[in-house]
């Protein structure tokens, strides 16, 4: 029983960093309808911000938080400035080409001025509580409760301010906000923003969980959120959460009970399932066809 | 005098075009090109490093045009090409490494790489059935899962070498070889698009609803398009496994993958030709940086960026060099482009 606790407890830390960075594909998707696979990418910047702030500048946990993830919403508003908004009105393809192209780029740039994996030094004390058998260290508390912090505050955006409306509106449709008197391109700007944002702070709490960090960890976590937000239903905030939390259950639960190089092999299984199941995600309304 | 001699220089175009587009001229292609792999194979004179850089030439415009199968033609976004690739790896290398006795290794290669293909375009057979009622980007997760799927358990299995990988192949993957391949692959794509099968294709990437009320058995096309690449994409894996004697699954994980996408849409989309010179641009412009280290993997991406923002179509997108053009088609087109300029000039 305290086994399943303690699994169940490992399960939210890594399905809170799964959804943080999945809210940044799906926020992006509904506003563009254009997938950003340079997002795994500033995720790994995220952690890059934690660790060069955290060792030159010698800063605690909270400034060090909020410079990485300042750090990281000017690099995503750069790079939807300067490679995104001259696509926008190409063809879909090129954009995505040219989203794994920056992320190639921010990759290989990171790798040709670090080659070697770093070590986040550590930021904050970390005490650890044993209940029976059972063991929870603050750290896990903190990560889980800044994620739904975070997550309750985007909702709060999301649904309640004038911003959040535009977003929603844009979204719904691209072609009359701006005639609302809706400035388009600093609605997208601040999406951009905001949604890195948030994956930088997921870089940042990845980097005290797991400490070594190196160029290469956003691939494969930015390629799994990716598919959290697509089980969620894509361009839904709310199924982009419920999607990691699920991922991360999956994950940590085919660890636990076997071997854990299988992990990778029945999380995708699992997805396909669900995919053929429900072709449009948990949260994700069909969009009909006309001819 | 300006006048004529434009004329004669696009009369010296259209006589080129036309003694391209005739079979005698591509079988003096054919045959040249595989007299030069031959020649090059049994007397050695082009360096050895420049032979290795001519077969991944040649295995990257199979991958290439394979893939604009998919992605160019039929308009969906797979991204799991380097798993059927390995699937085909895999097989090859089992079947020359395992089961084929070691003294018939040179005549039993193509049947392995055969093997290799067919054991690909079963998985691709498999990818396909997903395709028929999630399209474009739930379709992209698809393959992609697939692709990690693929990755994870030639991992798990240690019969294969685990995450160390597969060796003891020999060197068997020769120039000749890997040219009749990309040939065949080349000639089979292009011919199968410009067939009547390749108008159901486009049709598809047109509109898919509206080319199945024109009876257009979209299943049965899209099955023959997964299978065909990756058939293709099989034989690739096959011959890269034999070129470079070892493979492991982490060589054909989701980077590889991207470096093939990368090459379509350089390339261009739906386009042979863009195909091919995507391919060897890229192939030979990678060699070229190498002098500049890790720097050229930064110079890349850059590079296609900036390529994607200034031509987002890539080289030779939606276009054809004429060579592969059938000539029935060239004049088809030719003659709607008359009809539509005489209508406009009519209607001004």
């Amino acid at each position: 029983m305290a086994y399943i606790f303690q699994q169940s407890l490992n399960a939210l830390q890594l399905g809170s960093i799964y959804a943080l960075i999945a809210l940044g594909y799906t926020m992006v998707y509904g506003i563009l309808t254009m997938i950003n696979f340079a997002h795994g990418d500033l995720f790994m910047a995220g952690a890059f911000f934690c660790f060069l702030i955290a060792v030159y500048l010698h800063l605690s946990f909270v400034p060090t938080l909020l410079l990485s993830m300042l750090g990281v919403a000017f690099l995503g508003v750069v790079i939807e400035r300067f490679a995104y908004k001259p696509l926008r009105n190409a063809p879909r393809v090129s954009a995505i080409i040219t989203a794994l192209g920056v992320g190639l780029f921010l990759e290989n740039f990171t790798l040709a001025l670090s080659p070697y994996p770093k070590h986040i030094p550590q930021l904050l004390g970390n005490t650890t509580w044993t209940l029976g058998s059972l063991s929870i260290s603050s750290l896990q508390i903190l990560i889980i409760a800044l994620s739904l912090v975070l997550m309750l505050i985007l909702d709060f955006i999301v649904q309640r301010t004038k911003a959040g409306m535009a977003m929603r509106a844009i979204s719904w449709d691209k072609t009359i906000v701006p005639l609302m008197g809706v400035s388009v391109d600093k609605i997208i700007s601040l999406t951009f923003a905001i949604g890195t944002g948030l994956g930088g702070a997921a870089g940042v709490m990845y980097g005290l969980a797991y400490p070594i960090i190196d160029p290469y960890m956003g691939i494969m976590v930015g390629w799994k959120a990716f598919i959290c937000a697509v089980v969620g239903g894509i361009g839904n905030i709310r199924g982009a959460m419920i999607g990691g939390f699920i991922l991360g259950a999956v994950e940590i639960m085919v660890a636990a009970f076997l071997p854990s190089t299988y992990r990778d092999v029945v999380a995708f299984t699992l997805l396909l399932i669900l995919l053929i199941v429900r072709p449009y995600g948990i949260l994700g309304k069909p969009q009909p066809q006309k001819v | 005098m300006s006048n004529s001699s434009d004329t004669s220089y696009s009369a010296l175009i259209e006589k080129w075009h036309m003694l391209t587009g005739t079979r005698l001229f591509w079988a003096v292609v054919m045959i040249a090109g595989i007299a030069f792999c031959i020649a090059v194979d049994t007397f050695d004179f082009v360096d050895l490093y420049l032979q290795l850089i001519l077969i991944y030439v040649g295995i990257n415009i199979i991958l290439t045009v394979s893939l604009n199968l998919i992605n160019g033609y039929m308009g969906e976004f797979s991204v799991g090409h380097a798993g059927f690739m390995a699937v085909g790896a895999y097989i090859a290398s089992i079947l020359t490494v395992h089961v084929f006795p070691p003294n018939a290794q040179n005549l039993l290669f193509p049947l392995a790489i055969l093997a290799g293909g067919m054991a690909a375009a079963l998985v691709g057979f498999l990818v396909a059935i997903p395709s028929f009622k999630t399209r474009g980007d739930y379709l992209a997760i698809v393959t992609l899962a697939f692709g990690m799927i693929v990755k994870s358990i030639l991992e798990n299995i240690d019969a294969v070498g685990g995450p160390r990988g597969l060796l003891g192949m020999e060197k068997l993957t020769t120039l000749p070889w890997v040219f009749f391949w990309t040939a065949l692959s080349v000639w089979v794509i292009r011919n199968l698009v410009y067939s009547n099968f390749g108008r159901g294709v486009l049709s598809i990437r047109e509109d898919e609803i509206a080319s199945d009320l024109m009876s257009v058995n979209t299943r049965q096309v899209k099955i023959i398009a997964f299978v065909v690449s990756s058939f293709f994409a099989g034989i690739a894996g096959g011959l890269f496994a034999h070129a470079l004697q070892f493979i492991n699954p982490r060589m054909f994980d989701i980077l590889k993958s991207t470096d093939i996408l990368i090459m379509v849409y350089l390339g261009g989309i739906a386009s042979i030709g863009g195909s091919i010179i995507g391919a060897v641009i890229y192939t030979i412009l990678l060699e070229i940086l190498r002098p500049l280290g890790i720097w050229r993997m930064v110079l890349m991406p850059l590079m296609l960026v900036l390529l994607m923002i200034y031509r987002p179509r890539g080289i030779m997108g939606m276009k054809e060099i004429r060579m592969f053009v059938p000539l029935r088609d060239f004049v088809t087109e030719k003659l709607w482009r008359q009809k539509k300029k005489e209508a406009g000039d009519a209607s001004a």
